[in-house]
């Protein structure tokens, strides 16, 4: 009788479904993602029942941080632009192109326009060590009022988002929201988490 | 690792084949690269895009002839306090005629100030809620009280601000719990 030859099975396996299936994913995540800019201020909104998504493009966002500090950010390069330009003409601070350009990159800041042209003059690296003491929101220094006003001219499409942390104040988004009324800005958003519904 | 050439068994002795270089790659760095690059993009990306909550504020009236009245029996009014606290009471606050209503407390849970808004609404449709949130509230209290507007499906309210007689209600009613 001959020897029963015990077949050996390779113990290699086909990868290729599962390679393909893992490229395939890669590319899905590559296009679908959009690095989020970084988060200066660390904002953690409160929760709400609303199931209106934030619209994709045109948001003027003003962050109200849990110290009170708030910031100010436009997601459009283009109106960013056109804003440092106005701000530069309205305030007699003349930015040259590169600082200009620094500041169409900027997702959020939160400064008086008295420091910013010496903040945009910063290597990128030295611009996350400054501490920034958010924008002037006080009646006799409105700049906020002045920032969102500007950024609405640049951009007539733009709407306004607020985007507060839930341990702020009442106080600061009220003078927030008294800042958007007194340039006319009847409609804004608050920015919220996602919170179930409640049955009932 | 994906690929274990075997060696042996058929070329001992015997013809000597040409040896065929196997056809295969090994695939195992590519596969690496691939799921290192997933995982990357998969925890880098945010694909939940954040709730928003729509707010029409009122125009601001040029001057106070334009605004109107409100009759005392449609005004339900809610003051949010320190500590989370929710307080409520109906009708409206004319300390100089003597009209103090009660106030009520209240909380944020379904059978707290979501229930009293929502019985309210449905037995006066013409209800318009006033908010008024005090300085030592928070955010996070505003939102949430509108949200309840939303939850409730109040049409009519506004976010006012808290007067000198309703802050001293509030602080009377914060003072005696």
């Amino acid at each position: 009788m001959p020897k029963v030859k015990v077949h050996r099975t390779s113990p290699s396996l086909d990868m290729t479904p599962m390679v393909d299936l893992a490229f395939l994913l890669v590319t899905f995540f590559m296009l679908i993602s959009k690095f989020a800019p970084e988060e200066v201020l660390v904002v953690d909104t409160p929760s709400a029942t609303t199931e209106i998504k934030a619209p994709d493009a045109n948001i003027i966002t003003i962050s109200i941080g849990n110290d009170e500090r708030v910031f100010f950010g436009v997601d459009d390069k283009n109106t960013k632009l056109r804003l440092i330009d106005k701000v530069s003409e309205k305030y007699g601070v003349a930015f040259t192109d590169a600082e200009k350009q620094t500041f169409s990159t900027l997702a959020s800041f939160g400064m008086p326009i008295s420091q910013l042209k010496s903040y945009l003059s910063l290597k990128p690296d030295d611009m996350k060590n400054v501490n920034q003491p958010g924008i002037p929101i006080d009646s006799a220094r409105n700049e906020l009022g002045d920032w969102v006003q500007l950024a609405r001219y640049s951009n007539p499409q733009s709407i306004v988002a607020i985007k507060g942390d839930q341990t702020a104040g009442y106080p600061v988004a009220g003078r927030v929201i008294e800042i958007l009324q007194d340039k006319n800005v009847n409609r804004f958003n608050l920015i919220t988490d996602m919170e179930a519904k409640p049955r009932n | 690792m994906a690929e274990i050439q075997q060696q042996g068994g058929g070329d001992e002795g015997g013809k000597k084949r040409a040896k065929k270089g196997s056809t295969k790659v090994d695939m195992t760095p590519m596969v690496d690269l691939g799921f290192l690059l997933l995982t990357f993009f998969v925890m880098t990306t945010t694909l939940a895009k954040p709730q928003i909550m729509e707010i029409n504020m009122p125009v601001k009236p040029k001057d106070r002839e334009e605004q109107m009245e409100l009759k005392a029996s449609n005004a339900f009014t809610i003051l949010l306090g320190a500590d989370n606290g929710v307080y409520y009471y109906r009708g409206l606050h004319q300390p100089n005629v003597g009209i103090i209503p009660a106030l009520e407390k209240s909380d944020w849970s379904a059978k707290g100030i979501r229930k009293v808004v929502a019985e309210s609404i449905a037995a006066n449709p013409n209800l318009v809620v006033l908010i008024k949130a005090d300085e030592t509230s928070s955010y996070k209290n505003l939102v949430d009280i509108l949200d309840e507007m939303a939850i409730t499906g109040t049409q009519k309210y506004a976010i006012v601000e808290l007067d000198n007689a309703d802050a001293g209600l509030l602080r009377k009613t914060e003072g005696g719990q």
